[in-house]
């Protein structure tokens, strides 16, 4: 059988893979708020120096970290043009009546810098970390949310049951694709509609396989006694450690840097 | 008889590269114009990938599947043709239903082929009829029809588009024991009525035994064996060694010789096994 990648998890074993999930979703979100932070050069030192140690810790090859970036091309390029040609100030350039201004060029590198850090940054959490362990650390850092009766438990089950179903799903599609391919079904060509249309035969099939497989998944659960919530154990507990410890401090290092480039300089 | 398909050195891997484990490793074997060819190998022998790559859903690695004397895998060769006359019925073919009604979904396979609307419902109409499906049945919805229905409508979808030969993957998997028998008749009668070749991929050694001409032994993507059915279950114990074993009646025999009755140890059928049984009691009265 094909083995199906969920995500773009990286297996490897680095100090990154090894962290608590925990750890893992607040340092992304501490390392993008100071990303906004940060305006200025030394920020951005304290952003990259941050940046590139994780990279380094993660051993993950870092081509295919920039692979990632293949896919926000466009939107780079758009941010830049656009900061080029539309921010007033010092004039640099000027053809046909479009302007580029030394301010101009500063903010296109800055916003620019801004989303290839935020692609990479993120992509380091999901190359050293599996979705299963990602739904379990979201569900440890919702808890709080259950004093406002927000169902958290169940929430992390809905979204570690639909990671699990991915494969399944896409193995299917698969399957039932090449079945109605069997029956002469055609789909690479004719217009948007009529492509459109020819995906009908592989997905009415896919629903009802779907609400089917849901059903047995259902039954299989309440068989072994599943009744969410609470009274439920974890085979592996999320245990901080001390590298857990001392990668919080490195954020709140971070972050208080970015500020203080902002305040102090 | 003149060869119908002929697979030419196959190989195949579901890894890109030639880095990857093949599934199929360099096989070769030919299937004759209105032949009963049964596949049997363990799971993941590559029974089903050696099926969807006759009617060019996978490409190989290398080698060549000959239809008719034209390889399939050329640039250029018309693979929805070939589909419309090598009909490959999946495993589970009843989860590929999806029109409303059952002589809708029928008609699907022959309206791909480009049919008037008249002639697809002809089509369907005549398919339904020989898979032998009640009237009832025609207008209702898939979804309500029995396990051995869904599968004989599944079956007629692809009979609909009137294949020279027919390849089913395990097309009794699932069924009860009267629902099996439908679906071995309906394809022994459809052999008989149509003319068409039949390829058939299952765990059911007594099927293979009664009704297939020649059976292919898949062992790992390798042709085990490849002869008639008599001289393949000859080999109980390499059979068993590779996950198989012989229809249960073989082993009835070895048991009466072992127990000291002159009766032949190669039969496959139970008929056979009834005539063979009554003639050593003869034998011993004369």
């Amino acid at each position: 059988m094909k083995s199906i990648v969920l995500g773009q998890y990286y297996p490897a074993d680095s100090l990154l893979h090894r962290l608590d999930p925990r750890v893992k979703l607040v340092s992304t979100f501490v390392y993008i708020i100071s990303l906004f932070i940060v305006k200025d050069l030394p920020g951005y030192i304290c952003v990259t120096v941050y940046l590139l140690a994780a990279v380094i810790l993660s051993k993950v090859p870092p081509v295919k970290m920039l692979r990632g970036l293949s896919g926000i091309i466009f939107l780079m390029l758009i941010t830049v043009i656009v900061n080029l040609f539309t921010i007033p100030g010092t004039p640099l350039l000027s053809f046909h009546g479009l302007h580029i201004t030394v301010e101009g060029v500063y903010s296109a590198v800055r916003m620019m810098l801004r989303l290839v850090y935020l692609i990479t940054g993120s992509s380091v959490m999901t190359f050293t970390t599996t979705p299963s362990a990602l739904s379990d650390g979201l569900e440890s850092l919702m808890k709080p949310l259950k004093i406002f009766r927000v169902p958290v438990h169940d929430i992390a089950m809905m979204i570690s049951i639909a990671l699990r179903f991915i494969p399944i799903l896409s193995e299917e599609t698969d399957i039932i694709i090449k079945a109605q391919k069997a029956r002469c079904a055609d789909f690479d060509s004719g217009n948007m509609v009529k492509r459109a249309k020819a995906f009908i035969p592989v997905l009415v099939p896919l629903f009802v396989s779907a609400f089917r497989r849901a059903n047995d998944l259902a039954t299989a659960m309440e068989a072994r006694c599943y009744r969410g919530g609470d009274t439920r154990t974890r085979m592996k507990p999320l245990l901080y450690s001390g590298r857990d410890y001392l990668v919080y401090a490195a954020d709140l290092a971070l972050v208080t840097l970015c500020i203080m480039t902002r305040v102090m300089l | 008889m003149n060869t119908i398909i002929e697979v030419r050195d196959l190989t195949f891997s579901y890894d890109d590269g030639s880095s990857g484990k093949p599934v199929i490793k360099g096989i070769s074997f030919s299937v004759e114009k209105g032949g009963f060819i049964g596949i049997i190998g363990h799971t993941g022998s590559g029974k089903s990938t050696l099926l969807q790559l006759l009617i060019g859903l996978l490409k190989p690695r290398s080698g060549e599947i000959l239809f008719d004397g034209e390889d399939i895998f050329s640039k250029g060769y018309d693979l929805k043709k070939l589909r419309s006359r090598v009909g490959l019925v999946f495993q589970y073919p009843e989860y590929q239903l999806f029109e409303e009604n059952v002589f809708k979904d029928v008609c699907y396979g022959p309206a791909n082929l480009g049919l008037t609307r008249k002639e697809c419902e002809l089509r369907a109409y005549e398919a339904l009829k020989s898979v032998g499906l009640s009237d009832d049945c025609f207008y209702a919805s898939p979804f309500e029809l029995s396990g051995g229905q869904k599968r004989r409508a599944a079956i007629a979808g692809i009979l609909a588009m009137k294949p020279e030969v027919l390849v089913l993957d395990e097309p009794t998997a699932g069924l009860d024991p009267a629902g099996r028998r439908e679906i071995m008749n309906l394809i022994l009668k459809l052999r008989k009525e149509r003319d068409i070749t039949v390829i058939l991929v299952t765990h059911s050694m007594e099927d293979m035994a009664s009704c297939a001409e020649k059976i292919l032994v898949l062992d790992n993507g390798q042709i085990g064996y490849f002869d008639t059915p008599a001289k393949v279950f000859s080999h109980t114990e390499e059979l068993e060694s590779i996950g198989l074993s012989a229809p249960a009646v073989t082993y009835i025999m070895m048991e009466l010789r072992k127990r000291g009755m002159d009766v032949p140890t190669d039969v496959i059928r139970p008929e056979d096994a009834r005539d063979e049984i009554i003639a050593a009691f003869a034998r011993r009265k004369a």
